[in-house]
């Protein structure tokens, strides 16, 4: 499988400077608030550190948490169902949507799915899979995946969101004012919302000793995608369980303050029984969990609860969008979960990065994002993952840097050199340095040579 | 107190009047300084590629240099940031500890350590745009950061307020990254590039005249983005300036 060229995507990115520009400003923007809105809470920390406490709790309890969740469930009603990967998953929902004649489905967003490919599954056999969120509904229209989380359309300008709907839902392509295109939008899904047999829903928690799913939105969509409908389906990842409903505070508290920076979503709705005469199904999915739980450097990716922070604080996300890291999860926090689904194809991923640890201190569950992404280069390069030109410049590399007396004639000749060589031979279309920098000028000695001059051999 | 200089590769190829500015400015603050002859790298570029075992010779070389000292000092962020907390490829023994321990970022000695405050032969009557890099912010812990509400501080600008004539300017995004990244710079040219342009514009349109800097592989990257774009920014290390040096 051909690697992700993140390096590529992210120069034709670049390139349209509009969006560019309006989408690191529109983001960081979105990191400003979470400023202001977590500094408005004296004890902030202290939450990251329950916040964290209580998923690494869970985590480390998970298969007793999951058999609770089940039973609770269960109690109240719902049927539910075990997937061991993104097929059965796939397979389960169709089948259930099958056995009751459903035509149309509306959801609302759900990462989960989008990692399980879902919709296309679905409309390949037959299905109309109507999405509810905006955003993603706009991603949907657009056939293009969701390039942030949260945000799913954020690297679109309205002006293209007017294009999009023009082409697809009949809007006057050249009007970008948003009330329009929001109100277009909403009298082109309402009918589905009625008309459609089944709803389903992700989950932002899933409480194990009351059996409920609980989804954040801004739009009700969750709750007019479920409260119509006669078959409901809720797709739950393993790692969304918390214990107890009372632990709900701690992250209803921070998920809208450090996503968006609003204090809470408009809406937080608790699943938890079918309305009578209907049914309602979860599916719990594991699609690697378990495999990721199991690994000593990177299981506490699981306590992420998807608010984003960590890609509107990235300035390489914020500069490169969303759809250049190629995969289902982007920005940092995508960096260290998608080489657990497909190493060698997203083996440039964790290179997507500098290193500089903002991720890891607006993490609300405090993951610690960029050691992980430090220590996923070394699995790589283990691995033998690395491109050839890389792998073996730092094995030349290693060997030189640990020569005194191949250092010296390294770095002599590299300060001395550049001032003789002509700019065409520096500025050249391999040297990815020069393309938009100019190269360090030469010195006339190296430090060495300086001190050994001014101040002898003495050591 | 013995004190040994760590002047990193990228200075002594390309910046050696920043060695010279270290070595001297520790010497007008009483410190016998000696620099070991034999010393190359930390390991960092092989460490941060994934390649930790191809840095194992290095950082082994840095240790057999560096053994002995009551401390070590070098003016980089970021190897000071690779020798304390990822010089790892070797194994660890109480020697490696002890010079993994004993290792200090410039700004950090004079602060925490020798705790001068005062440098009276420095003038420096410019406008000047503080730029910290993230190894030194994140990893080292020189400043405060903005993602964590916290009483403010800074080592490095708690060091320039005591030189004479010198202004500071404050850009929009103070404490993002500039886009350097080490081996980043080559393999993600256009996003480095871009946050390069987008660092030197900010601290331009603040008015800056000299970025200054603990941090020279930061400077390298964002001086080479300002030269092209044409930019009239000068750029100097921290310690040219507390060692009294102009732009």
């Amino acid at each position: 499988m051909k690697r992700i060229d993140h390096a590529e995507a992210s120069s034709k990115f670049i390139e349209a400077t509009d969006h560019a520009e309006f989408h690191d400003r529109r983001l960081w923007d979105l990191r400003k608030k979470r400023d202001r809105e977590s500094e408005s809470l004296p004890e902030w920390q202290e939450l990251r550190g329950l916040a964290s406490a209580i998923k690494e709790h869970t985590l480390t309890h998970l298969a007793d948490y999951l058999e609770q969740f089940e039973a609770a469930a269960q109690a109240n009603g719902i049927v539910v169902h075990w997937a061991r990967d993104a097929a059965e998953h796939n397979q389960i929902v169709h089948e259930l949507l099958a056995a009751h004649g459903v035509k149309t489905l509306v959801k609302a967003k759900s990462m989960l799915t989008e990692e399980c490919d879902l919709r296309p599954f679905l409309e390949n056999r037959g299905i109309l899979v109507v999405e509810t969120d905006l955003g993603e509904r706009i991603q949907q229209l657009d056939d293009e995946p969701p390039s942030h989380i949260v945000v799913p359309a954020v690297h679109k300008l309205r002006t293209d969101v007017a294009e999009v709907f023009g082409r697809t839902i009949g809007t006057d392509p050249t009007n970008s004012d948003v009330h329009y295109l929001a109100e277009s939008q909403r009298q082109n899904t309402r009918p589905h919302f009625v008309g459609a047999e089944a709803g389903m829903i992700g989950a932002n928690f899933a409480v194990a000793e009351t059996g409920t799913v609980v989804v954040c939105t801004n739009e009700g969509n969750a709750d007019l995608s479920m409260h119509l409908p006669k078959l409901t389906i809720a797709s739950i990842g393993i790692e969304k369980l918390i214990p107890r409903i009372e632990h709900l505070g701690v992250f209803i508290r921070m998920l809208s303050r450090n996503a968006l920076g609003s204090p809470i979503t408009q809406i937080t709705s608790h699943f938890r029984a079918p309305r009578p005469g209907t049914e309602m199904h979860y599916v719990l999915v594991d699609n690697g969990r378990s495999e990721r739980l199991g690994m000593e450097d990177f299981w506490y990716s699981l306590k992420c609860i998807r608010c984003g922070a960590c890609m509107n604080t990235c300035p390489v996300y914020r500069r490169s969008g969303g759809l250049s890291y190629g995969a289902t999860y982007s920005g940092p926090i995508g960096v260290i979960i998608d080489p657990t689904f497909n190493l060698r194809k997203y083996s440039n991923l964790p290179f997507a990065s500098t290193l500089n640890g903002s991720c890891t201190n607006v993490c609300p569950v405090k993951i610690n994002i960029h050691e992980q992404i430090y220590k996923w280069r070394q699995v790589i390069a283990e691995r033998h993952q690395l491109p050839m030109v890389k792998r073996e410049a730092m094995r030349m590399a290693g060997k030189v840097l640990a020569s005194p007396k191949m250092y010296r004639l390294a770095v002599e000749a590299a300060a001395a050199g550049i001032s003789h060589l002509p700019r065409t031979l520096i500025y050249n279309p391999f040297n990815a340095w020069g393309k938009q920098r100019e190269v360090p000028g030469a010195a006339k000695q190296t430090f060495r040579q300086w001190y050994v001059a001014n101040r002898g051999t003495k050591q | 107190m013995k004190v040994a200089l760590f002047v990193p590769c990228y200075i002594d190829a390309f910046f050696p009047e920043v060695g010279v500015a270290s070595l001297e400015l520790l010497e007008r603050l009483g410190v016998e300084v000696a620099y070991p002859l034999d010393q190359t790298c930390c390991g960092q570029p092989m460490a941060n590629s994934g390649c930790e075992e191809d840095a194992a010779g290095t950082e082994a070389l840095f240790v057999e240099n560096f053994a002995g000292y009551d401390y070590v000092v070098g003016p980089s962020g970021s190897c000071v940031h690779h020798v304390r907390d990822h010089l790892t490829a070797i194994p660890q023994t109480d020697r490696v500890l002890a010079v993994r321990r004993n290792t200090y970022e410039l700004v950090e000695f004079i602060h925490d350590v020798l705790k001068v405050r005062e440098f009276p032969w420095a003038e420096f009557p410019h406008r000047v745009g503080l730029h910290v890099g993230c190894a030194t912010l994140r990893g080292l812990r020189e400043a405060s950061i903005s993602e964590v509400k916290q009483a403010p501080f800074s080592k490095p600008l708690a060091l320039l307020s005591a030189v004479k004539g010198i202004q500071f300017v404050e850009p929009k995004r103070p404490d993002e990254c500039c886009g350097f990244g080490g081996t980043f710079s080559v393999f993600e040219e256009p996003v480095s590039a871009r946050m390069g342009q987008d660092k030197v514009n900010d601290h331009a349109s603040a008015g800056a005249e000299v970025i200054v800097s603990p941090d020279m592989s930061c400077l390298m990257h964002q001086k080479g983005v300002a030269e092209r774009l044409g930019l009239d920014v000068r750029f100097m290390h921290i310690a040219e300036v507390l060692n009294g040096a102009r732009p």
